[in-house]
């Protein structure tokens, strides 16, 4: 059988989803971002609901996720990714209301509104990519960074008498009870990517039930803000980050 | 006798070597080519096509998204 044979519009298996655009994304090479902007866009379009899905963009390195996902968007500023959502969907409560944020920008400059959003149980889904470092401004300390990992701010490990301790940000929020799907997911095998996809599909379909505020973390990586190539950083999340974010769902109702 | 064959098509041009397609691959097909493309990146192919199977675990864990995977019965 010869790779022509194979090679066939019958035979498709995956190819790149309708929504992502042609621009080419200006992630460093393996960054989680990517993987869950396919997995967001491919979520949307399996739902058909392009025309119905208001993204909300946050400070970070995704600062440019409207550039790359085919839907309406709107950018916040730092930190304030939820009260614009909340905005947003308490006008058009028939859209699909979604806010694409990291740790820098949800757990620390935002704790207060991520927190309020959520209690407030409004019907959008957010989505928390916590790669335990500030990646677009040099690989700072964040809120979640671990105990000991050394960063730019912290050259000889994050200390707690001096920084304090990571913030399990999702268990805080799932305390809360405007959430009704709290989980925890990661990107790093193909096993964990169908997981998060299929996290990110209920959140959506919880906001078409009108169930309350939906939140999925993605535990990813930052390889240039942890100095390592993509295959360590992968490898380092599995030995260090998993211990102290487990993976699963924490809430469902 | 694997019943399935699977091939891949990389866009190598957009491909940035990041290899997490080739850690991916439980058959060992995909490797980074010796070659680079216009940005400097050494892109992924399949440097043992006979071993793929289709199973697309290249394609979900690509950030890029620049892997369309295709997949065969053998008659």
């Amino acid at each position: 059988m010869e790779l022509n044979d194979i090679i066939k519009e019958e035979n498709l298996v995956l190819k790149k989803s309708r929504l992502l655009t042609d621009n080419v994304m200006h992630y460093c090479p393996g960054c989680t971002h990517g993987v869950v902007h396919k997995l967001i866009a491919e979520v949307i379009e399996e739902l058909g609901i392009q025309e119905e899905t208001i993204g909300v963009s946050p400070v970070g390195c995704s600062v440019f996720a409207y550039n790359y996902i085919d839907i309406d968007w709107a950018e916040a500023a730092h930190g304030r990714a939820p009260a614009l959502a909340t905005a947003i969907s308490r006008l058009h409560p028939e859209k699909y209301v979604f806010t694409y944020q990291g740790d820098g920008d949800l757990a620390s400059i935002g704790c207060a509104e991520i927190m309020h959003a959520c209690n407030r149980g409004e019907n959008i889904v957010v989505v928390f990519i916590n790669n335990a470092i500030y990646g677009m401004t040099g690989g700072q300390m964040a809120p979640t960074t671990l105990l000991g990992q050394v960063t730019s701010t912290t050259p000889y490990g994050r200390d707690a008498k001096l920084n304090g301790f990571p913030m399990k940000i999702t268990e805080l929020l799932a305390q809360l009870d405007g959430t009704c799907y709290v989980t925890r997911q990661s990107a790093d095998t193909p096993a964990a990517v169908r997981k998060t996809k299929n996290a990110l599909k209920k959140a959506f379909q919880n906001t078409r039930l009108k169930k309350g505020l939906s939140f999925v973390e993605v535990v990813g990586t930052c390889n240039s803000g942890w100095k390592m190539s993509p295959v360590d950083a992968n490898k380092w999340m599995r030995d260090n980050m998993f211990k102290k974010y487990p993976l699963g769902d924490i809430k469902d109702v | 006798m694997a019943k399935f064959r699977g091939a891949i098509v990389v866009d190598t041009e957009h491909c940035k070597g990041c290899n997490l397609c080739v850690v991916a691959c439980p058959t060992h097909t995909l490797a980074l080519h010796h070659d680079v493309n216009g940005k400097g990146y050494h892109y992924s192919y399949m440097q043992n096509p006979e071993a793929c199977i289709g199973c697309a675990s290249c394609g979900l864990v690509c950030p890029d998204s620049v892997i369309t995977v295709y997949k065969a019965e053998i008659k």
